[in-house]
């Protein structure tokens, strides 16, 4: 089973990316100390400022948010980078191999969603050397579960991202006037619960589901809903992003 | 045996008709060109043989397999060297061949062999280790045409091999693909809008204009359907010198095209009096005239009205350059 086609192209497909991802020393670095500028500064910065409904240490609160969100941008960005790989035609080259799309679709999906692993594990393992506390053992599992979904819906959400666009020009808009906005809303960096109104839009955020689900698994307060009902909710929106950017990915052309 | 069969091969894109009713047959074994200006359908044609785009009636096969109903084999039997680099250049040369050998089911052991096999044919042993991102225009262009055969296809598609190259390296590759040609035994099917280039490797040319074959022949037979020797010369009065050669029997053929007459003639040195002659007659001035060995841009113009050049300066009609200010150039 290994040496057929399909299965190899899921494998060159991924392992492309891993190349990719740790030859550029620069992504490497930016994508790492970007989450730690804001665990730190955010985290020294607010901890004064943000009252937390049920107490407890900033820090503790904002380390499941910076790991949603460093997950997130670069899942995210290795879904969009199928336009460079349109611009720069080494698209063409996997489309007339003799493979189906599925499978490119897949290899690029478990590339992406690796890389953006390896970046939360990271960024994960630094704060519980800062100190922020783990819930329990299972509450590590789950942890690591919604780190994985996160990673899948955002590659997913990358891949409707780049079939509708043409080049890289929109992207920046993208991430500033829907991801940023949302990300704020989504109790990443500061709670909902203080303004109603705030809560109410939460409810509506994908992001919230996951960042609630991660901060609730992870250390086990300081979350509105429980877990499992956030895990529950966010394997639904990971399917639902994934059906989508695989059908657009297929429907466009080279 | 055919190794290429194309019948009424047709896309319409919205309202344009870029390639309309295309039927040809490619030999096994040749290098069969196309040669057209920028927009002739060149690149369509090529991306619906190779299954990148549906034709929108028509059919075509390739090995014996349908390009619609049997994808997968006729992907599986050709290789393709896109208009623009499609390599990634993240990637070292060797990664890209390994990579694309997978892709096409190559095993262990089948993949080394075969990954010494092509660089060594387009010398870039030394440059294996090298990110492509380091490699000079005309390595990666070679590197191209390596991987294209990697997965030992029956036949290579070429579009466009030497577009953007510098003469010397233009030459290079022109040697790799007839050395594949020859070693590989693979048939090659090549556009181009270079007449030097389609004069140099191809055993048969089609020339296509608007989507339309006009003719499938062999490059000497093309030219000699021109004449021995082609005569341009220009005058005060095109139209009156043109009426008067019309009547001339020894002339095979004459085309009028901004400020020029074509003739093709045989003995082209020994006409030129004589045409001197027949316009003083009619009271014609001669202001140039030359005689030279027909090209195919004359095979061009013969059957198109008019040259490749002409017709690419009008598509850039932004530059606003006359035409016979480049003609004058020259």
């Amino acid at each position: 089973m290994f040496n057929t086609r399909e299965f190899q192209a899921i494998y060159v497909m991924w392992l492309r990316q891993m190349k990719r991802f740790l030859r550029s020393k620069s992504r490497l670095v930016s994508t790492i100390i970007q989450p730690l500028f804001f665990l730190f500064i955010l985290g020294s910065g607010f901890r004064t400022v943000i009252t937390l409904g049920e107490g407890g240490d900033y820090l503790h609160f904002l380390a499941p948010g910076i790991v949603a969100m460093s997950i997130l941008f670069s899942s995210m960005f290795t879904g969009v980078s199928v336009l460079w790989d349109k611009q720069f035609g080494f698209l063409q080259e996997v489309l007339v191999a003799p493979i189906s799309r599925f499978s490119i679709i897949i290899g690029r999906t478990l590339g992406g969603a690796t890389t953006a692993l390896i970046q939360g594990l990271i960024i994960l393992i630094i704060a519980i050397g800062l100190g922020v506390p783990i819930s329990s053992f299972f509450g590590l599992l789950l942890t690591i579960a919604f780190m994985i979904l996160i990673a899948f819906s955002a590659v997913g959400f990358g891949l409707i991202i780049a079939s509708k666009m043409q080049d890289f020009h929109g992207f920046p808009l993208i991430m500033n006037l829907i991801i940023l906005p949302l990300l704020f809303l989504s109790s990443a960096f500061f709670p909902v619960t203080s303004n109603e109104t705030m809560k109410i839009i939460a409810f509506f955020n994908p992001l919230f589901y996951m960042v609630d689900g991660l901060r609730g698994s992870l250390i086990g307060f300081n979350n509105i809903l429980p877990p499992l009902v956030n895990l529950g909710l966010v394997f639904v929106i990971c399917i639902v992003m994934m059906t989508i950017g695989s059908y657009l990915f297929n429907k466009s052309e080279a | 045996m055919d190794i290429i069969k194309t019948k009424n091969l047709t896309k319409k894109f919205s309202d344009l008709t870029a390639v309309d009713n295309v039927t040809f047959s490619v030999h096994k074994g040749e290098i069969f060109g196309f040669l057209g200006p920028n927009g002739a359908g060149k690149t369509t044609t090529i991306k619906m043989l190779t299954t990148l785009l549906n034709p929108t009636a028509g059919s075509a096969r390739i090995s014996e397999f349908d390009i619609i109903k049997q994808r997968d084999k006729v992907r599986q039997n050709i290789g393709i060297v896109f208009q623009e680099p499609a390599l990634d250049t993240e990637l070292t040369g060797e990664e890209n061949l390994e990579y694309h050998a997978r892709m096409y089911g190559l095993n262990r052991s089948k993949r080394k062999d075969r990954i010494e096999e092509v660089l060594k044919l387009v010398d870039l042993e030394e440059k294996r280790r090298v990110f492509v991102k380091n490699y000079s225009g005309g390595m990666k262009r070679r590197l191209e045409i390596a991987r294209g055969l990697m997965h030992y296809p029956n036949v290579l598609f070429l579009d466009e091999p030497t577009l953007g190259l510098d003469a010397q390296t233009r030459r290079a590759i022109w040697a790799y693909i007839k050395k594949m040609n020859k070693e590989e035994d693979t048939t090659i099917f090549l556009t181009t809008h270079y007449m030097d280039e389609a004069e140099y490797l191809c055993d048969r040319v089609g020339i296509i204009d608007r989507g339309k074959i006009l003719v499938i022949n062999s490059i000497s037979n093309l030219k000699s359907a021109v004449g021995k020797d082609v005569i341009t010369l220009s005058c005060t009065d095109l139209n009156k010198l043109n009426k008067k050669l019309q009547e001339q029997k020894w002339i095979s053929k004459i085309k009028q095209h901004d400020g020029f007459l074509t003739l093709g003639v045989e003995k082209g040195d020994e006409k030129i009096p004589i045409i001197i002659e027949l316009a003083q007659i009619v009271g014609v001035k001669i202001k140039s005239i030359s005689v030279r060995k027909p090209t195919l841009d004359d095979v061009f113009l013969s059957y198109t009205g008019h040259t490749i050049r002409d017709e690419e300066v009008k598509s850039n009609s932004m530059i606003g350059i006359h035409p016979q200010y480049t003609r004058g150039k020259r």
